[in-house]
């Protein structure tokens, strides 16, 4: 009989090393299958079981998050929710990620490699990192002093700085507060859809994610072209240019807001925002070169990413004579993001050199080490230093004796450009107020900030409408704040 | 190992020969170390979890050493010479068993499973005691086969009279107390194995007819064997307790090819095993679902209703990996209600990782082991199928649970032996180990130690 007892041993030892053999087919070998088996609710449970790294503004969070107990158990706070929304975006155990909080995930969520010191021990133990934090470029103050500015108007603010392409300020307007989004209760269902039933859509990042027509802002682009081209040798020689200037090829007749500017010099015209000179001055450079300048500053390209993507900017390439007059006062086809037309000041400011703007600073650990920095990217030549060095002065003169002098900052040089955008069927929509313009101390050796705003302001009286009267100030209070705040 | 069944040795060694080394210190050492063990276990959890070592764990870990301290006691006075590994890998298992319950608790706030389990697992080492002082001799049993038969049959048709609980008809419900009949009458029906077959085993063996090379014995010794066999699978069956069928119908091959030494049994023994399995998988909705859930763990993901209990089980595994995740820190309370019984040790391999998962696996297999080792140092034939049918009754009862939570086989829900929930469980198991003890005494008490058993 105990042979017997053997083999039944035997048997059992069988089905031992059957179990076994099961167990590591199915915590070795398929493993990582079913941990990424999007039914399985453990990479949403580790995910929110850990606190999310934070992002910074001046050093400060601008994030946080609470413990809830729940088996989701952190969800996001911000501290200043609506100031900060076109920055941070929201991160919602609901509705997914969006700005840095997507851009940054790995980082903030502790997923991302970089924050693992031994990668294969890791691996090895499914440790799960703190989350790290994300070090912003913004600047507290400048950011206040813009969402201060536009008050709750619709519209939005970029400020970048011009030698290294660091973004400043990004706010959009009406704004609403990430938090609401943040955990999965009823609640916010609600906040989700009362939020993109708004009519206004405050979860529109109207800074970098809508274009708006230029208007006459982008006549620092044409101004640039004409310059680079040679079309213009002498700004103050007078130009050819009749007004009203019939556009060509059309009995479409333009004219200016303003009178006189008949055969103007580009500095007066540009002082005065002459549309019959700057749209001739265009006709003149050629679609050729105009594109050309156009994307050189930023325009028609699809990978700006800061690192979130931008909205594409458009100078329409395929356009007729009489269009490229249009387009060549920022009209037509021609739109720009608020960050676009920052990059465009900022380029003037900084010598005819764009630096790409970008966002995030650096990213670090829970513990404070740096994980991985941004820093300035290669610069790019937008236009000749010498166009950029005559641009500059007729900025500046904008601000001193033109139509932008509620810019004026005492103590700094400050240039300017106002425009005023039409749009809609037949111009029939209240005209957006721009200003676009850069800053630089008595006492620093370049420019220290450029910025553009944009003000939708559909409430306001139209004729009031101008970049001068509205965006400037507000443009000059994000100045001042930076030339402030960098002392 | 010598064959010690064939050799013909002396039939009575005088008691005064030398002995095996009784290793009793050995014992106490290895149980002091098991409810370290497990006292370590819930500090793990209460610190995981809280922060703090909970409250209770001093009271559980005084609770449990006490009562393994009572049974190594019974063990000195009564069964001196019994194997010192049995009794602390049932209080390893079961203070385990008891972490990974208490564990799951803190994820249900209103059911608290762990102090029941702790009253039966006092009751269970409680019927140990009970077993290790009173049977001063397994062959005893033998007298009562009969009567073990006649209540195990009892027991299994009891729970038909009360209603069916998820989907099974296994559990009587008196006074608040569930418990599952079926547990119990494993352990007499494996008595009455073993005793029929040890004084039938030669008739079984070399009687009747042969047929197509097959031996045939004759239908009136085969004839109750086979008509009690079918009556408990036939019953199991009508109660949807698929496990327990499964563990009896192996228990009866295994036992009456130890008996009889034909292969022609374990033949004919498995084709029945096939025919009956296909008919049951067939027409059963209930098993041909479980069936159905086997060949494809993620169907209900894909049909959009989420993961089912098995898929949950194999994430729980998966989340693991080789060194777990930590006591206290998985997810399994996923998997649902089954988690404390059916599925206790998907918590077990989220938490402990494969290398705690493999202890556990060996710890079963070094009892089962111990306990066929008793068997082959025997010699009347009822210990050593009584032996031999206990440590299957445990090898397989582990292999059909953890094989079906892992994937491996269809699942059928049965209790992982001292680990799951279960009162009925515990205490059975509290017995086999107490019957174990009982034989592994007489089998190292019985030799002179010139031939290692």
């Amino acid at each position: 009989m105990a042979r017997y007892i053997r083999h039944a041993a035997c048997f059992c030892a069988l089905l031992l090393i059957a179990l076994l053999v099961n167990a590591t087919r199915v915590q070795v070998f398929e493993a990582r299958a079913h941990d990424e088996n999007p039914a399985n609710r453990r990479e949403n449970i580790a995910r929110y079981g850990l606190r999310r790294g934070d992002i910074l503004v001046d050093g400060r969070p601008v994030t946080g998050s609470r413990d809830t107990g729940e088996q989701l158990r952190y969800e996001r706070t911000y501290a200043d929710g609506p100031l900060f929304a076109p920055v941070t975006g929201f991160a919602s155990q609901e509705y997914g990620t969006t700005l840095l909080e997507h851009t940054e995930d790995g980082v903030l969520s502790g997923s991302d490699p970089l924050l693992t010191p031994f990668p294969l021990w890791n691996d090895f133990t499914r440790r799960r990192n703190p989350g790290g934090d994300v070090v912003t470029t913004i600047d507290g103050a400048a950011q206040q002093a813009a969402f201060e500015g536009l008050a709750g108007r619709k519209g939005a603010v970029a400020a970048v700085e011009p030698t290294t392409g660091r973004i400043l300020a990004l706010v959009s307007s009406p704004s609403y507060d990430p938090g609401v989004l943040s955990g999965n209760d009823p609640g916010v269902a609600r906040s989700w859809a009362r939020l993109n039933a708004d009519r206004d859509k405050p979860m529109l990042n109207r800074a970098v994610r809508q274009t708006y027509p230029p208007g006459s802002t982008f006549k620092v682009v044409t101004a640039a072209a004409a310059l680079d081209a040679g079309v213009v040798s002498d700004v103050d020689a007078p130009t050819d240019s009749p007004a009203p200037y019939t556009l060509p090829g059309t009995r479409t007749s333009l004219t200016n807001e303003s009178d006189g500017c008949e055969d103007l010099s580009l500095r007066e015209a540009f002082r005065w925002s002459c549309n019959t000179v700057f749209a001739k001055l265009g006709v003149d450079v050629g679609v050729g070169d105009m594109t050309a300048t156009a994307h050189a500053f930023g325009f028609n390209d699809y990978s700006l990413r800061i690192p979130f993507s931008v909205a594409r900017s458009t100078f329409d390439p395929t356009v007729d004579r009489a269009q490229l007059a249009l387009s060549s006062i920022g009209q037509y086809n021609t739109r720009a993001t608020p960050l676009q037309m920052a990059m465009v000041s900022a380029a003037v400011a900084n010598g005819g050199q764009i630096r790409t703007p970008y966002l995030v600073e650096r990213t670090t650990t829970a513990g404070g080490s740096t994980v991985a920095t941004t820093g300035p990217r290669p610069a790019r030549q937008a236009m000749y230093p010498s166009t950029a060095a005559q641009l500059k002065e007729l900025m500046t003169q904008v601000v001193t004796e033109g139509t932008g002098t509620n810019a004026a900052i005492p103590g700094a040089v400050v240039g300017g450009k106002t425009g005023t955008a039409q749009h809609g069927i037949g111009n029939a929509g209240t005209p957006y107020a721009w200003f676009v313009s850069w800053a630089q101390g008595d006492r620093d050796v370049e420019p220290k900030v450029a910025v553009a705003v944009v003000v939708e302001d559909a409430a306001a009286d139209r004729g009031d409408i101008t970049g001068g009267g509205v965006a400037a100030p507000i443009a000059r209070a994000v100045m001042e704040a930076v030339l402030n705040s960098k002392e | 190992m010598t064959k010690a069944g064939t050799t013909v040795a002396p039939a009575d060694t005088p008691a005064s020969a030398v002995r095996l080394p009784r290793r009793r210190g050995i014992e106490l050492a290895l149980i002091v170390l098991a409810v370290l063990l497990s006292v370590y276990g819930y500090c793990a959890v209460g610190l995981a979890r809280h922060g703090t070592v909970p409250p209770g764990a001093a009271g559980y870990g005084a609770g449990l050493g006490v009562l393994a301290l009572l049974a190594h006691l019974a063990v000195r006075l009564r069964a001196p010479d019994a194997d010192p590994l049995l009794l602390p890998i049932g209080v390893l298992l079961n203070g385990l068993g008891l972490v990974l319950i208490y564990r799951l608790d803190l994820e249900t706030p209103g059911d608290r499973a762990a102090p029941t389990q702790l009253v039966w697992s006092t009751v269970g080492v409680a019927l140990f005691i009970v077993v290790v002082l009173a049977l001063r001799d397994h062959r005893v049993l033998q007298r009562y086969a009969y009567v073990c038969v006649a209540a195990a049959l009892v027991l299994l048709t009891l729970p038909i009279l009360f209603p069916s609980v998820n989907g099974a008809r296994i559990w009587i419900r008196i006074a608040g107390f569930s418990i599952q009949p079926g547990e119990f009458a494993k352990v007499l029906l494996a008595v009455f194995f073993a005793a029929y077959l040890a004084a039938n085993r030669n008739a079984l063996a070399f009687a009747g007819r042969r047929l197509w090379g097959l031996q045939l014995p004759t239908g009136r010794v085969l004839g109750p064997l086979l008509a009690i066999w079918l009556i408990s699978v036939g019953v199991l069956v009508l109660e949807r307790d698929l496990g327990t069928s499964l563990l009896f119908f192996g228990l009866f091959v295994v036992l009456l090819y130890v008996a009889t030494g034909l292969t022609g049994w374990i033949a004919l023994g498995l084709l029945l095993a096939a025919v009956g399995a296909f008919a049951v998988g067939w027409l059963e909705p209930h098993v041909h679902s479980r069936v159905e859930d086997w060949l494809h763990p993620f169907a209900s993901i894909e049909a959009g209703l989420g993961p089912n209990q098995l898929a949950q089980s194999l994430f729980s595994f998966a989340a693991g990996g080789v060194l777990g995740t930590g006591l206290g820190l998985g997810h399994s309370v996923l998997i649902g209600f089954a988690a404390k019984s059916d599925f206790i040790l998907a918590t077990a391999g989220e938490e402990l990782g494969l290398a705690g998962l493999s202890a556990i696996f060996l710890l079963y297999g070094l009892l089962v082991e111990r306990g066929y080792r008793a068997g082959l140092a025997l010699r009347d034939p009822f210990g050593r199928l009584l032996a031999t049918g206990l440590a299957s009754i445990v090898a397989l009862q582990v292999f059909v649970i953890a094989g079906g939570v892992g994937g491996l086989i269809p699942l059928t829900g049965m209790a992982m032996p001292f680990l799951a929930q279960g009162g009925s469980s515990v205490v059975t198991n509290w017995a086999i180990v107490a019957l174990l003890i009982r034989v592994s005494d007489s089998a190292r008490g019985q030799y002179d130690g010139t031939e290692a058993p």
